[in-house]
C-alpha cells in the first residue's frame, strides 16, 4: 500500500510539474492573477538600481518598474525586484523567473533575435566609457596602451573593448570580473588600470567613492549602448504595455504632465493628446487590456521621465548626468514617444 | 530452482507478480524501470517542447563563430577573432592546467603533512592537526575570496615600483616582482636562438627539443651504469661510486647547450602601466591553485594518516629490528603497504580537485566554467548546449582520471598470494 502511495505521488508531481514548467502564454493574466510584478534588476549601480539600508529599491530602473506595476496592477508597491547579474539576466527573463528586465541591458540585434527576447524601447542612451585614477596622468583612452581593465562578463562592453583596443593596435590585460561592486573594490585596490563599463554605470560607481575628485572619466566614447527594458519575445501584448508604459513616460514631460499636476491636468485639461493620455476622452487602455487610467497612475508612481531622470541620475543628484542625448526631441535629445492616438 | 521429480508446480497466475517472492523482486524492477524511463522522456519531451515554444533550436553552431571576447590567460595563442570552439580549449587547457598542477601539489602537501601529524613530535603533530581541521572544515570558496583578497589588499600595485625611488623593491637581484595583479618572473633568453619547428601557431623551439633529448640520454646512460654497478656488486660484493658519473652525463651536456645557445634569466621590466619583458604569472591563477592545494592537501593528509595507521605496528618493528632508520622504514616499509588503503580514497580526492577547479570564476580565472560555461554562454544565449556540452567534459574528464588512476591503483596494491 505504501508503495502505491508513492508511484502515485511521483505521478502527481510529474503532473503538477509539467502545469508549472509549461511557463508560456499570457504574462499580463499571470501577473495580475499572482498580484505581483517580478522585475530583473540590476545587483546594485546607485541611481539605476540599489536597494537602501532598509531594503527598499530605489533608482532610474526601479521606477519604470513601479509605472509598469503601477499601470497594470494599481499599485507601485506591488513588485517583487530581483536581483540580476550580467551573466544570469536573460536567462532569468526567458525561464520565466521575471516578467520584465529593466536592468541597463543594451538592445542589440542578437539579443532582440537570436536570444528571444523584445527590446520594448530605449529609457537611456549611453555608451561605454572608461574611468582611471587622476594620479595615472592619463587623459586619452589611446594611452591606455598595455594596461590592466577591469571589464564586467557577459556584457556587450566586454566585446567592445576587445574591438576596440585592437582597432587601435593597443593591447590590454583584462580583468573579469562578475559585478559592479566587485569591480569596484578590484579598481579601488589598484588590481586594474582602467574600469570600463557604460559612461551612465561609470558616473554612477565614482559617485559612490570616498574620493571621486580623484577619478576621471576618460573623453572617448567607444560605442553606442542603447538601454532599454525588455520582455520575452512572443507576448505581443505584454510587449505593447511594456512599451507603452514607457513611452507614456516620455510624452507626459513632453506634455508638462508632472505627478504634481496630474490630477488637475486631468479634470481641465483641453489638449487632446493628453486627455487621451490620461484617459479623460478615448479609452486607449482598453486596447492593451488595462482600464482607462493607466497611463495616469503609471505617470503618477514616480513623476514623468524628466522627473525621474532629475531624482535619481540628473544634474542635482550626486551621480550628476546631464540629459545630452536623452533630452526631449523637442530640446534637441532623442527621447521621442509615439503619439498617443 | 530446481525441479524436483512428482512436485507439481502450481499454475501461473497474475498475482503472484506481487505475492510470490519468486517473481516480486523482478515485478518491482520492472515498475521502477519503466517509472524512470517515463520521468527521462519527460523531461526531455518537455524541455523540448519549451525550448520550441521560445523558438530556440538545439544546436552547435554557435562554437565555429566568431567568439569576440579576450581571455586573459591562455596557453595556447588565442585573440578576440579566434571562435567559441578555440576559446572553449583556452579554458579546458587552463581547467587542466590548474587541476594538474594542483592534483601534483596537494599529494606531496598531503602525504608530508599526514606523516607529520603522526610525528613524535608533540608541537608539530598538533600544528598539523589545526592545518587538517581549519582547511578541511571551511568551504572552498571562503578560502579562495580570502587568499584572493589577501593577494589583491597587500601586494603593491604594479604602481609602485615605478620611479626612480620606488615604494616597492624587486626581490631576488631585482628578478622577481609580486604585485596585487600578478607576480612578475624572469623569462628564459637566447642570445644565439637555433629556431623553432612550426606547430600550428604555435612554435616549438630546437633548443626545447636538445634539452629533452639531452635529459632523456641522460637517463638512459644513467640506466646502463646502475645495471653495471648492480652486476658488480652482486660479483665483487663492492659498489662502484656512480653519482658523479650520473650527474656528469646529466649536467656536462646541459651546460654546453645552454653555454652555445646563451640561454639566460630576462628580467621583467616595468614599463607604461605593467611589468613587461617576463612571464606575468596571474594572482588569480595562483589563488585558485594555492587554495585548491591547502584544500585538498589537508582531506589528503587524513587519507595518508588512515593508511599507514592500517600497517601494522609489527612492520615497523621488524624494520627496525633489520636495522633501518625511521625515514628508510617509512618510505621502503610503510608507505609502500599503506598505498592500497590511501589510492581508492585518493582518486575521488582527484575528481574533486578537478570538479572544484570551476570555482575559478570567483577570482575571474577563466577556466572551462569561465569561458564555455559563462562568457560563451552568456554572449550566444545557448544556455542548453553550452551546460550539455560542460557536464559532458567534465564527466568525461573525471572518468579519464578515474580509469588512469584505477590502472594505477591495480599496478601498485599488494598482490595477494
Amino acid at each position: 500500500m505504501k508503495k502505491f502511495a508513492f508511484f502515485g505521488t511521483v505521478a502527481a508531481m510529474a503532473l503538477a510539474a509539467t502545469g508549472a514548467l509549461a511557463a508560456e502564454g499570457d504574462t499580463l493574466k499571470e501577473v495580475k492573477a499572482r498580484g505581483v510584478l517580478n522585475c530583473g534588476v540590476n545587483t546594485g549601480l546607485i541611481g539605476f538600481a540599489a536597494p537602501d539600508a532598509n531594503g527598499n529599491w530605489s533608482g532610474f530602473d526601479i521606477a519604470y518598474c513601479k509605472a509598469v506595476a503601477a499601470a497594470v496592477l494599481g499599485d507601485p508597491t506591488k513588485i517583487k525586484f530581483v536581483p540580476t547579474t550580467g551573466q544570469t539576466r536573460f536567462t532569468a527573463l526567458s525561464s520565466g523567473e521575471v516578467d520584465i528586465l529593466a536592468r541597463n541591458s543594451t538592445w542589440t540585434f542578437q539579443r532582440d533575435t537570436d536570444l528571444k527576447l523584445d527590446f520594448v524601447g530605449v529609457n537611456y542612451y549611453d555608451g561605454q566609457g572608461f574611468m582611471v585614477r587622476k594620479d595615472l596622468g592619463v587623459s586619452s583612452a589611446k594611452e591606455l596602451d598595455g594596461a590592466t581593465v577591469c571589464i564586467q562578463t557577459g556584457t556587450t562592453t566586454e566585446l567592445n573593448l576587445a574591438d576596440y583596443f585592437k582597432a587601435n593596435g593597443m593591447t590590454y590585460q583584462p580583468v573579469n570580473i562578475d559585478s559592479n561592486a566587485e569591480g569596484e573594490q578590484q579598481y579601488m585596490a589598484k588590481a586594474c588600470d582602467a574600469y570600463t563599463t557604460d559612461a551612465s554605470g561609470l558616473a554612477a560607481t565614482r559617485a559612490s567613492f570616498a574620493d571621486p575628485e580623484n577619478h576621471i572619466i576618460l573623453p572617448e566614447i567607444i560605442s553606442k549602448e542603447p538601454l532599454g527594458p525588455a520582455v520575452r519575445h512572443g507576448d505581443n501584448n505584454w510587449g505593447d504595455i511594456a512599451r507603452w508604459t514607457l513611452f507614456a513616460l516620455i510624452a507626459a514631460e513632453e506634455y508638462g504632465v508632472t505627478s504634481a499636476n496630474i490630477d488637475e491636468l486631468a479634470k481641465s485639461s483641453t489638449n487632446p493628446e493628453v486627455q487621451r493620455l490620461l484617459g479623460t476622452t478615448d479609452d486607449l487602455g482598453k486596447m492593451i487590456g488595462l482600464d482607462a487610467e493607466w497611463a495616469k497612475r503609471a505617470i503618477k508612481a514616480g513623476g514623468n521621465y524628466g522627473e525621474i531622470f532629475a531624482a535619481t541620475i540628473g544634474e542635482q543628484t550626486p551621480i550628476g548626468l546631464a540629459r545630452g542625448l536623452n533630452a526631449q526631441w523637442t530640446q534637441g535629445g532623442l527621447m521621442y514617444a509615439m503619439p498617443f492616438r | 530452482m530446481v525441479d524436483y521429480p512428482g512436485v507439481v508446480k502450481p499454475p501461473f497466475r497474475l498475482s503472484m507478480l506481487v505475492y510470490d517472492r519468486r517473481y516480486r523482486s523482478l515485478t518491482i524492477q520492472a515498475v521502477v524501470f519503466i517509472l524512470v524511463m517515463l520521468v527521462a522522456g519527460w523531461l526531455v519531451d518537455n524541455t523540448l517542447r519549451n525550448l520550441a515554444i521560445m523558438g530556440k533550436t538545439f544546436s552547435f553552431d554557435f562554437l565555429f563563430r566568431r567568439a569576440g571576447y579576450d581571455i586573459p590567460q591562455q596557453l595556447i595563442p588565442y585573440n578576440s577573432d579566434d571562435t567559441h570552439l578555440r576559446a572553449l580549449v583556452v579554458g579546458l587547457l587552463n581547467t587542466l592546467q590548474v587541476s594538474i598542477l594542483g592534483c601534483i601539489s596537494a599529494t606531496v602537501l598531503g602525504v608530508v603533512v599526514g606523516v607529520l601529524r603522526l610525528s613524535s613530535n608533540w608541537l608539530i603533530a598538533r600544528l598539523m592537526t589545526v592545518y587538517v581541521e581549519v582547511f578541511r572544515n571551511i568551504p572552498l570558496l571562503l578560502w579562495i575570496l580570502v587568499i584572493l583578497a589577501i593577494f589583491t589588499e597587500i601586494m603593491p600595485p604594479p604602481n609602485a615600483y615605478r620611479g626612480d625611488n620606488p615604494q616597492a623593491g624587486m626581490l631576488f637581484f631585482d628578478l622577481i616582482a609580486p604585485t596585487n595583479r600578478y607576480t612578475a618572473i624572469p623569462t628564459l633568453g637566447m642570445t644565439n636562438p637555433p629556431g623553432t619547428i612550426a606547430l600550428g601557431r604555435e612554435g616549438i623551439s630546437w633548443a626545447f627539443v636538445a634539452y629533452a633529448v639531452a635529459i632523456i640520454a641522460a637517463l638512459t646512460i644513467r640506466y646502463f651504469v646502475l645495471r653495471r654497478a648492480k652486476r658488480l656488486q652482486d660479483e665483487t660484493g663492492r659498489r662502484p661510486t656512480t653519482w658523479w658519473i650520473n650527474l656528469a652525463i646529466l649536467l656536462v651536456p646541459l651546460a654546453l647547450l645552454t653555454w652555445h645557445f646563451g640561454l639566460h634569466l630576462i628580467a621583467p621590466v616595468m614599463r607604461g602601466f605593467n611589468f613587461v619583458g617576463g612571464i606575468n604569472l596571474s594572482n588569480s591563477f595562483v589563488v585558485l591553485w594555492l587554495a585548491l592545494t591547502l584544500y585538498t592537501g589537508a582531506f589528503i593528509a587524513e587519507i595518508v594518516r588512515a593508511g599507514i595507521l592500517s600497517v601494522s605496528r609489527g612492520q615497523s618493528e621488524a624494520a627496525a629490528a633489520l636495522g633501518l632508520r625511521p625515514g628508510r622504514t617509512m618510505s621502503l616499509v610503510i608507505l609502500p603497504q599503506a598505498l592500497r588503503v590511501i589510492i581508492p580514497p585518493l582518486i575521488s580526492q582527484y575528481l574533486n580537485l578537478t570538479k572544484n577547479s570551476s570555482l575559478a570564476i570567483a577570482v575571474g580565472f577563466m577556466d572551462l566554467r569561465g569561458t564555455l560555461g559563462g562568457t560563451t554562454l552568456n554572449q550566444t544565449g545557448r544556455e542548453m548546449e553550452c551546460m550539455v556540452l560542460l557536464m559532458g567534459i567534465y564527466l568525461l574528464l573525471s572518468l579519464l582520471i578515474s580509469g588512469g588512476m584505477n590502472i594505477f591503483n591495480s599496478r601498485v596494491k599488494l598482490k595477494e598470494r
